[in-house]
């Protein structure tokens, strides 16, 4: 494989990050995806399509956030000097919202009356939730019936918000059963619907246009780095369940050679433990086709979609964003994976040394910082993604550690 | 791709029909639903009980473009251990009893790209196997499955739908073969039915596009509904209602109960009544 020139220009016009990627729906909703597509491309070239969406990121969520010194974290791993990207400083809590931010100015311009979307632990669902309030559409969330049990405080800020939300019975109940219901409704309401995804997966041109609205947080390192160290960092990272805060985080810097980037999957019980008990879509699955993209996917040798688990909800989806599995091929990010025991350890460990109670699913990015940045020397500068809080996940980690509530 | 002439199965279908002077009746069932014996007894009944043309579901974990019905068909038959091989081989033991009835398999795009794209077109045809209908395969990404299965063959069936506007309808056109399937509603199988005046007028429209036949489907539940589209179509589809006749003879624990298939068989017989009486 030949090294392109930029690791940046992707992808082609038909979606395409190397052999990833693509437009696989039905053709009910190809007219919806190309409209979709046309109009994002016109409001890019608009500048005040981003000046609204620079004025909301300022005033609503608060950016930027913070570009943070863990110093005690770094003290006690002794090794690299460590750095979070806030992102869990931002308003509901999370990464998401930056999102939802680009794709409901979108969908305004686009004259849509109605938004619905999925959500797995509930924090895009929330985000959704939000940003339809604060534009006073209806908004309809899609949720797993298994993810609703095990997510409840995320449900109830839905509902508290405005939202309507849905369980999905259909499937295993959890988040890809919440995307394909979710599509289900998009192809019976077409005409005034707009599907608001939350992460940089689906078909073409989501992946590109929710990585872009997340590079804000790659573009935030960079500067913020600047001011404090006056150079680039050595190393990103971050966790990956679709991959749409590594990809943020990742895509400003894919052609700065010195910076490496490792993205961390879910590992579950382990990714030796067969194909049901982890969620690593890139370390332990294959290229396959599902929810408008060919990306690698957890499946079995029929073409049948395998449920993942992971302890976070947020990150057990079989699949993974398409421009993460190219990257994975051509070499330009390393994709690790930590275990469910790993990151409770991690998400023990950031509490009670940094004062921040991290989500379970940047936990998993913790994780391998507390084995990478031990064996690194002390001028390496390691920027995590601090991809959201863990307030939602007390309750779980609380079951985990036999601690009742 | 401008057609050479078609003589295959579906083409010879058709134009058995059309010298009849009335519509086809195509038939849905998922392979391996409620399991492969109780398929296989539908299956190799449908040509007597009426079906011009048969839809065999290639079953699928997320069958994002699927209802209830056939969502739950699906789970029904990949619980009963259908794969891509067996389907095939339910294919090979259907053609051995009946050398002329179309078989077209119908579902979405990742088992066959599991399978390998080049064998599973080899071993499709070896089965008998004339059309395949992949819902998530838009003329977008033709190369994937469309060129080579038309290059093999095998007649690739598009899908055309209400969103589907003049702009855009040739290229939907462009490497159909077989036939059009007209979906009649925006929206799911199995749900809401389309009224005949948007049918007739649909119809009208692809007509204008092809001389390719049109099939009419999702939402039709009834013999008279299937009448309706018989007057207007070349053919009715029929998969969400003989699914749910399929659902209903199940036990509780999912299994089939005596007489199921015969049950099934005799609705798929008022349907072909309906379709064959439309036009007298």
């Amino acid at each position: 494989m030949t090294r392109p020139n930029t690791y940046r220009s992707g992808p082609d016009e038909r979606g395409h990050f190397g052999i990833y990627g693509g437009r696989f729906v039905a053709e009910t909703l190809m007219p919806l995806i190309l409209e979709v597509e046309k109009a994002y491309k016109e409001a890019k070239a608009d500048p005040a399509f981003e000046g609204g969406i620079r004025e909301h990121l300022k005033q609503y969520v608060g950016r930027p956030n913070p570009l943070y010194y863990a110093e005690r974290l770094t003290e006690k791993l002794g090794g690299a000097k460590i750095y979070f990207k806030r992102e869990e400083l931002n308003h509901t809590g999370a990464h998401k919202i930056n999102n939802c931010i680009g794709q409901i100015l979108l969908a305004r311009r686009m004259g849509k009356k109605r938004i619905i979307a999925e959500t797995g632990a509930g924090q895009h669902g929330v985000a959704t939730a939000t940003v339809c309030a604060l534009f006073d559409m209806p908004c309809v969330i899609y949720m797993g019936e298994t993810d609703i049990a095990r997510q409840q405080p995320n449900v109830f800020r839905m509902k508290l918000l405005g939202a309507e939300v849905v369980p999905v019975t259909s499937g295993a109940r959890t988040l890809k059963d919440a995307m394909n219901e979710a599509l289900r409704d998009w192809v019976t309401n077409v005409s005034d619907t707009y599907y608001l995804i939350g992460t940089a997966a689906g078909p073409h041109p989501y992946p590109a246009m929710v990585r872009d609205f997340q590079s804000v947080i790659g573009d935030e390192v960079r500067v913020q780095m600047q001011e404090l160290e006056g150079r680039l960092p050595d190393s990103l990272v971050a966790c990956v369940g679709g991959g749409s805060n590594a990809i943020g985080l990742f895509h400003p810097f894919l052609d700065d050679p010195s910076v490496k980037m490792v993205a961390v999957e879910a590992a579950g019980h382990g990714i030796d433990k067969g194909p049901l008990a982890h969620a690593a879509s890139i370390t332990g699955g294959r290229p396959g086709v599902l929810h408008g993209n060919r990306t690698y996917l957890l499946q079995d040798e029929d073409g049948q979609i395998l449920e993942g688990h992971s302890i976070s909800a947020g990150l057990d989806y079989p699949g993974v964003g398409p421009e993460h599995s190219w990257l994975h091929d051509i070499g330009r990010v390393e994709y690790v994976s930590a275990t469910d025991q790993e990151t409770l350890d991690a998400f023990q460990l950031c509490a009670r040394t940094e004062g921040i109670i991290p989500a379970l699913e940047s936990a998993h990015a913790l994780a391998e910082i507390v084995k990478r940045a031990p064996k690194l020397p002390k001028d390496h500068l390691m920027v995590l993604c601090l991809s959201g809080r863990g307030d939602k996940d007390i309750f779980s980690v609380a079951q985990h550690l036999g601690v009742k509530l | 791709m401008s057609a050479p002439k078609d003589n295959g199965r579906i083409a010879k279908r058709f134009a058995a029909l059309k010298a009849e002077g009335r519509a086809g009746l195509v038939t849905f069932i998922t392979a391996g639903d409620p399991d492969l014996e109780t398929c296989r007894a539908v299956l190799h009944g449908l040509p007597a009980a009426g079906a011009d043309l048969i839809e065999l579901g290639l079953p699928f974990s997320d069958p994002m473009a699927d209802g209830p019905a056939i969502q739950a068909a699906s789970l029904r038959a990949l619980h009963a251990g259908t794969t891509a091989r067996k389907t095939l081989d339910l294919v090979r033991g259907f053609r051995a009893t009946d050398a002329d009835t179309p078989v077209i398999l119908m579902g979405y795009y990742n088992p066959i790209h599991a399978y390998g794209v080049d064998r599973f077109l080899a071993d499709a045809i070896a089965a008998g196997v004339d059309g395949l209908i992949v819902v998530d395969l838009p003329p977008e990404e033709d190369e994937e499955l469309c060129i080579p299965a038309l290059k093999a063959g095998v007649n690739f069936i598009r899908l055309a739908t209400p969103t589907t506007d003049d702009k855009r309808l040739p290229a939907v056109l462009q490497n159909t073969s077989g036939f059009v399937y007209y979906v009649s509603i925006a929206g799911i199988t199995g749900t809401a039915s389309a009224d005949n005046a948007a049918v007739g007028a649909a119809v009208d429209r692809l007509k204008r596009h092809t001389d390719l036949p049109v099939a009419v489907g999702f939402g039709i539940k009834t013999p008279e509904q299937a009448a309706d589209v018989a007057r207007v179509a070349d053919a009715a589809v029929v998969g969400s209602a003989i699914v749910t006749r399929l659902a209903d003879g199940l036990d509780a624990e999912g299994k089939a109960r005596p007489g199921l298939a015969e049950d099934v068989l005799g609705f798929v017989r008022e349907l072909a009544g309906g379709v064959r009486g439309a036009r007298v």
